[in-house]
């Protein structure tokens, strides 16, 4: 039996916390994320969730207590945005090094100055060396396909890393779309049970968690967290294989997903709702006869840099859309970690839509056109910018 | 009255704490009185340094450190996390955990006050136990808001114009009983009895629980190891110190001395007050002849 809801994309989030059945939520409020964390009180307040909602003073808090949380074996839920991540930035790092397997959900938002509650993704992107994996949605259904997949991926053994789920805000956050809500017993039945072993708060078994790493052996646990960040790119692929068997939704490879790929010599890469744009442009100028192609992140940590150059292999043109800045290098994240790849092509960067700036089918034309003609190698060209 | 708590050692010897450091007193004994069925949450400093060189531990019970701001928030966690486990899986049946967080002052009083704040104000059922050595000591003795009226610390140096810290000490336990919780105390390491006796009864009781306690230092304050637990008891007797507990709003001393000393007798013993003049004794004298009277000592 198919349940549907029209639901935005917090609440999706919500419902995905929700039947995952977590056992503790900390989370305080910001825009645009702030009606997930309301939906998720509203379901505890209602007894349709069964878990300990900690009602903390800030984002810092939040994610120290699931820290906390998750470390004593509960499956952990938080969700943030902008400052409220830049807030969590020290612990994220923690809970990282620690290995527990948190899952956050994300509204993607600009950083102040000047304040800006409206969407791009610098929040998330200034995370990216903490060594929480990172998944974008494109959607609202994918945001709830992806926040059960990241417990599964976040808990399985060989990984143990948090994961940031993240949606655009607004575009995402408060537009609703229709969107199915799987039982609950099958997700339960999907996702298991936490039950940690490597790292636990049990008093029958003390464990010293959190200790003094000197330069004997602090270099040995970044670099653990990046083996199991190698490690779930396959985990990742794994889990939506699995879940796209069991749910009927699949995604790609479930790290990425290309569309019209094949047919083109122009491709553009770029993470989150603005596939969806893109994605519609492509068809339109299909029916005039013309393949574009649009390779979509799905998971930006781990980076799936394989996939990606084969995924590839057949484009001239390649133009990177960046909803971020690295000021002072004038380049974005994507474009940066993936151009070095694609020395045989010419890559192109654009950066897109920070603070809001609404990025239109016209802008995507515009970039098209820019990538195949006038555009020079490595060149960053900044859309839709009042000069 | 001592035998009342058990002879174990939950916080083992051999931790790098500076020879007559009072931080490992004050879990050693905080060991004591909770038992083992304890989680610790730790904030950064001292004693979280000096406990945990990877591979060693000192703790002989579940603990974690996260960050220096976040002890509280970590136990709220924890103590959230029992709680869900307990009423959705069953574990933890019929047993008391008792979820216990330590802060250094300036894990408390400064950086970590929010976070504190916000847990005592949930009600989560916690002991919070704020060692206070009076400085940041794990950077190097800087001053925080516990630090007291002319301490000369390195970042309040006493010099030939400022005489050492120029604010007075932070009162803890009254805004943190100020909260409403059912539970606040001072103790000092030199009164174990009295000390462990609020540990046993933090833990008890349901809810938030609040426990200072002044730890002496040697290398920030400056006098010789074997005299830690000599000043806590100074502290104490020259009524800079003094020892109670709001048990739901009552206030009630715990320990009265017979006959207080001078202020000067505590404050002559230790290098962070050498430059005081006779005159600064004296000030300080009145201001705790002040308070002593306030606080009925
Ligand atoms: C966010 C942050 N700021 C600063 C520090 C550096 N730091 C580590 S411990 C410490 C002082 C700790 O002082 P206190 O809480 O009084 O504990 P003590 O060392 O005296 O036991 C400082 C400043 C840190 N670890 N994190
Ligand atoms: S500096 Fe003070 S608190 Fe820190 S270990 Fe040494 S004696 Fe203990």
């Amino acid at each position: 039996m198919q349940n549907v809801k029209v639901i935005t994309g917090t609440s999706a989030a919500a419902e995905a916390a929700k039947l995952a059945d977590v056992d503790v939520i900390a989370a305080y409020p910001i825009t645009p994320q702030t009606t997930s964390v309301e939906k998720l009180a509203e379901f505890v307040a209602n007894g349709e969730l069964n878990a300990e909602y900690i009602k903390v003073e800030s984002e810092h808090s939040a994610i120290s207590a699931c820290v906390g949380a998750s470390a004593t074996g509960a499956r952990t839920f938080t969700a943030t945005s902008s400052q409220g991540l830049a807030l969590m930035h020290e612990i994220l790092f923690a809970a990282a090094g620690m290995r527990m397997p948190i899952v956050m959900m994300n509204a993607n938002r600009a950083l102040s100055a000047p304040i800006n509650i409206w969407n791009d993704q610098q929040d998330s992107i200034s995370q990216r060396d903490t060594g929480w994996i990172q998944l974008y949605a494109e959607n609202n259904q994918e945001t709830l396909d992806l926040i059960i997949q990241a417990f599964k991926i976040a808990e399985n053994e060989n990984v143990l890393l948090p994961v940031m789920v993240n949606l655009d805000g607004f575009i995402l956050t408060h537009t609703v779309e229709p969107v199915e809500i799987p039982e609950k017993e099958k997700v339960l039945n999907f996702v298991g049970q936490y039950e940690p072993k490597h790292a636990y708060l049990r008093p029958e078994k003390p464990m010293t968690q959190g200790a003094l790493g000197d330069p004997e052996w602090y270099m040995e646990t970044r670099h653990d967290v990046q083996k199991a960040q190698d490690v779930a790119l396959n985990v990742i692929k794994d889990v939506h294989d699995k879940f796209a068997e069991k749910f009927g939704r699949a995604y790609g490879n479930g790290l990425i997903e290309t569309y019209n790929i094949e047919n083109a010599e122009t491709v553009l890469i770029t993470m989150g709702s603005l596939c969806g744009t893109i994605k519609d442009v492509i068809d339109e100028l299909k029916a005039e006869g013309k393949e574009y192609g649009l390779l979509k992140i799905i998971s930006y940590r781990p980076l799936p840099t394989e996939e990606i150059k084969e995924a590839l292999k057949g484009a001239k043109n390649v133009a990177i859309l960046d909803k971020d800045i690295s000021l002072g290098l004038d380049k974005g994240a994507l474009f940066t970690d993936i151009a070095p790849f694609l020395k045989d092509k010419k890559t192109v960067n654009y950066i897109v839509g920070l603070g809001g700036r609404d990025i239109r089918k016209a802008n995507i034309k515009e970039i098209i056109e820019h990538t195949e003609n006038e555009a020079k190698d490595t060149e960053t060209k900044w859309i839709g910018l009042k000069e | 009255m001592a035998r009342q708590f058990p002879r174990e050692e939950l916080f083992a010897p051999g931790h790098r704490g500076c020879a007559g450091c009072g931080a490992a007193i004050v879990a050693r004994l905080t060991l004591k009185a909770a038992g083992k069925n304890t989680i610790v949450a730790n904030a950064t400093g001292c004693l979280e340094v000096m406990t945990t060189p990877y591979p060693e531990t000192a703790w002989r019970v579940p603990w974690m450190h996260v960050a220096f701001e976040n002890a509280a928030a970590v136990a709220s966690g924890i103590e959230a996390a029992v709680k869900s486990l307990k009423r959705k899986r069953g574990l933890y049946e019929g047993e008391k955990v008792n979820v216990i967080a330590f802060g250094g002052d300036g894990g408390t009083a400064d950086i970590g006050f929010q976070a504190l704040s916000g847990a005592m104000e949930r009600g989560h059922d916690m002991v919070y136990i704020m060692y206070d050595n009076e400085a940041y000591m794990n950077t190097g003795v800087q001053r925080s808001g516990s630090t007291p009226y002319m301490a000369s610390t390195t970042t309040s140096p006493a010099g030939s114009v400022i005489r050492g810290e120029n604010r007075p000490k932070k009162n803890m336990p009254m805004i943190m009983a100020a909260h409403g919780i059912p539970y606040v105390a001072t103790a000092s390491i030199s009164y174990p009895e009295d000390f462990m006796n609020k540990v046993k009864k933090a833990c008890e009781i349901d809810g938030p629980a609040f426990i200072q306690i002044l730890q002496p230092c040697t290398t920030g304050w400056g006098y010789p190891a074997a005299k830690t637990v000599e000043l806590g008891r100074l502290a104490v007797k020259a009524g800079i110190w003094p020892l109670y507990e709001i048990e739901n709003g009552e206030y009630r001393v715990t320990y009265k001395p017979s006959k207080r000393i001078s202020i000067e007798e505590y404050l002559k013993t230790q290098k962070r007050y050498r430059h005081l003049t006779e005159e600064d004794v004296e000030e300080m004298q009145k201001l705790i002849n002040h308070k002593c009277q306030e606080m009925g000592i």
